[in-house]
């Protein structure tokens, strides 16, 4: 149910993008009587609208609008226009993610105390620790319905985990199970239990998974006070000469530019579009952007330390049978310099369609030494490695000036270089990942680079102090009283753990800050 | 056979290859059209020349060689590019190739024996746009046809024969 609120109406919150941080924020936010726009720049997909197709689904779901990449990172030379792999439609990227729900641990929320100076990385303790973070974690786990967290069973496991975990036990690894995930584990919740279809990166056509798309939105407009305009893409954040914003100009989905005025504005399109609109709305006042005074809008972008392990054997496994990501290794996570990085990483089970192994095993191989790894599909097993990567100042969103959007505006440029930290731990995970296969017999193993960002963080990062980044511990703009950021680009550091239980975490508690400012009438 | 098309239909076996000429070890060719030496498919050619067309097919094969996928799912991979728009740009490719095939002593890309020395050859022009044209093209082209699929033994969709929780996700019996 729809509820129309008017152009001229300048006492809603407007929430540009509706994902794991945007949709949480509109329905928390519509369920304590809180009035909310929030524009999408996609269009709306339910779960019966998914394909079980992946170059299908990726046509349907794939945010492809241009954008420009740079550095060292293999991403720019394999897939240089695509530096991520995010989604566009009501939901966002939780329509396509896996449902891994990790809370970060405790260490992680003080990164630069914990890991100390690192050369070259602009690590900064995040002005919240796990004891502020955990009730709300709790709320998003509840919400998110996560396996293993309160009264709610594991997932069972699948042919890839089984091989994952025999190997995890026979390299000694202990703390191995089918994972903290977003998907039900049995059928006492509101939505149907997995029913271990695979292509759970495709949109779960059960609605097994949780998705802020069909789950959360739903919810909000069902309280009246939440409209969603689909196919609206925010182009430009608008202020008054007292420095507060005071709306959004935005193309409806007949490509007319309009402006929707607001009491707040919440930006929350992922770490590559939420700097991006910062940056686009540069005026004579704000010469650098948006709640730019720090010079941080754009900067410290994160993508986790990622890459994959395949591995070949001499029997069938059929990983793409049954959840996609439901198993994880986590003794690698703790932070334990002595194997030569700070922080952490997970390694946890993945599986990719003959269709996309065929595109990511190893960007641009040909011949032999390719195919005889696609002849043997049915008999790979896959994990894949998500770490913390080091924050740095230069691996940064810009815009591109001379590559223009659709709507006639400058795209965004990523550049991003490994850092000497990122690179040892991958490093030392594709060793690991190895040895787990080859421990139960493994033919052949494949140390698999990463693939486009899908974990995008950074950008405009949370920070004690206004000079070292852009917002505040409740995502407020340190610049601008009425604006917030409410997504990962918030992340002050990316710990080691998927991001979109902290991100739904964050999001719940903001919108319980938010709803009291206003009653407070303090914005 | 994939593509009876309607000139070569009503044709036997027989008559089809009594039409054409051999080239490699894998095709026939005829006016206006490419088959199989075994006759097992045929298809016809608009714009590209069918040599053309027998060439790119190999190279398509020596690019992603499996030897388990007949030949039939390469020339699928690459009719799309029998068409004017695209015709000038694979001929003078594949002009290219024969020439690097006649620097090494042989009279053409196809009349080489072993794929190694075909490798050999695509190696030197790996990076040129036009390699990388028909190797990205290829990709999706080969691999996400769906009569490729059960070939690597991969299932494709599951929602509708509803997923794998009774159709053996956790079956592996092996470890």
């Amino acid at each position: 149910m729809a509820a129309p609120f008017d152009l001229n109406d300048d006492d809603v919150v407007a929430i540009i993008g509706t994902g794991a941080g945007g949709g949480v924020l509109a329905n928390e936010l519509a369920q304590k009587g809180v009035r909310v726009v929030a524009l999408e720049a996609g269009a709306r997909h339910e779960p019966q609208d998914f394909i079980n197709d992946e170059w299908d689904s990726f046509g349907q779901l794939a945010w492809l609008d241009p954008r420009t990449t740079s550095g060292d990172w293999r991403v720019a030379k394999d897939f240089s226009g695509l530096p991520a792999w995010i989604v566009k439609s009501v939901g966002g990227t939780t329509q396509h993610w896996a449902g891994a729900s990790l809370r970060f641990q405790d260490h992680e929320w003080k990164a630069a105390t914990t890991y100390g100076t690192v050369q070259g990385a602009s690590l900064l303790d995040w002005p919240i620790d796990a004891a502020e973070m955990d009730p709300w974690y709790t709320k998003a786990e509840d919400k998110l319905n996560v396996t293993r967290t309160g009264d709610r069973p594991g997932l069972p496991g699948n042919n890839n985990y089984l091989v994952f975990e025999a190997g995890a036990k026979a390299l000694g690894y202990k703390d191995v199970h089918t994972g903290r995930m977003a998907i039900n584990s049995d059928d006492k919740r509101d939505r149907p239990m997995c029913q271990q279809t695979g292509f759970c990166f495709q949109g779960c056509k059960w609605g097994a998974k949780w998705s802020a798309g069909y789950v959360d939105i739903p919810q909000g407009e069902a309280t009246g006070n939440l409209e969603v305009r689909t196919q609206s893409h925010a182009s430009r954040i608008l202020h008054n000469a007292a420095g507060k914003v005071t709306g959004v100009e935005y193309f409806d989905t007949d490509g007319n530019l309009q402006m929707q005025k607001a009491r707040i504005v919440c930006v929350a399109g992922n770490s590559f579009e939420s700097p991006r609109l910062l940056l686009n709305s540069a005026s004579s006042m704000f010469p650098d952007g948006l709640a730019n005074s720090s010079g941080q809008v754009g900067r410290n972008y994160m993508r986790h330390m990622t890459g994959s392990v395949y591995a070949v054997f001499d029997k069938p496994v059929r990983m793409w049978r049954g959840t996609t990501m439901a198993g994880i290794i986590q003794d690698e996570a703790r932070h334990d310099p002595s194997r030569g990085f700070v922080g952490g990483y997970e390694l946890e089970t993945l599986s990719l369609g003959l269709p996309f192994m065929a595109a990511f095993l190893d960007p641009g191989a040909w011949g032999r030494e390719f195919t005889t790894a696609l002849d043997h599909y049915q008999n790979m097993a896959g994990m894949w490695i998500v770490g913390e990567d080091m924050p740095q100042e230069t691996n940064r969103v810009t815009l591109n000036h001379d590559v223009m959007d659709s709507y006639g505006l400058p795209v965004v440029n990523v550049h991003f270089d490994d850092h000497p930290n990122d690179i040892a731990m991958r490093n030392h995970a594709y060793k690991q990942g190895q040895a787990v296969y080859e421990a139960v017999g493994a033919t052949r193993t494949f140390p698999t680079p990463p693939y486009p960002s899908t974990h995008n963080l950074g950008t405009n990062r949370m920070s004690e102090n206004a000079r070292d980044g852009v917002v505040n511990k409740w995502g407020q703009t340190h610049d601008i009283a009425n604006l917030f950021v409410s997504d990962g680009s918030q992340f002050t550091t990316g710990a080691a753990e998927n991001p979109t239980l902290t991100i739904v975490a964050i999001a719940i508690r903001q919108a319980d800050h938010i709803a009291r400012e206003m009653s407070g009438q303090k914005i | 056979m994939m593509s009876d098309t309607s000139s070569l239909k009503g044709l036997t076996r027989r008559q089809v290859l009594s039409r054409a000429t051999s080239a490699g070890a894998s095709f026939v060719i005829g006016a206006g059209f490419l088959a199989a030496s075994n006759g097992a498919w045929a298809i016809e050619t608009g714009v590209l020349r069918p040599e053309t067309m027998a060439t790119l097919v190999q190279m398509a094969r020596d690019i992603y060689p499996h030897d388990q996928v007949a030949d039939e799912y390469y020339v699928l991979a690459v009719k799309g590019y029998d068409t004017p728009e695209a015709a000038e740009g694979i001929e003078t490719g594949i002009a290219t190739l024969n020439a690097a095939a006649r620097n090494k002593g042989h009279a053409n890309y196809l009349s080489i024996g072993w794929e190694r020395a075909r490798v050999d050859i695509l190696r030197g022009m790996e990076d040129g746009t036009f390699f990388q044209r028909i190797r990205g093209g290829l990709v999706t082209g080969l691999y996400n046809q769906k009569a490729v699929w059960p070939i690597f033994g991969y299932e494709g969709a599951s929602f509708e024969q509803g997923g794998y929780i009774a159709r053996g996700f956790n079956d592996i019996n092996w470890l």
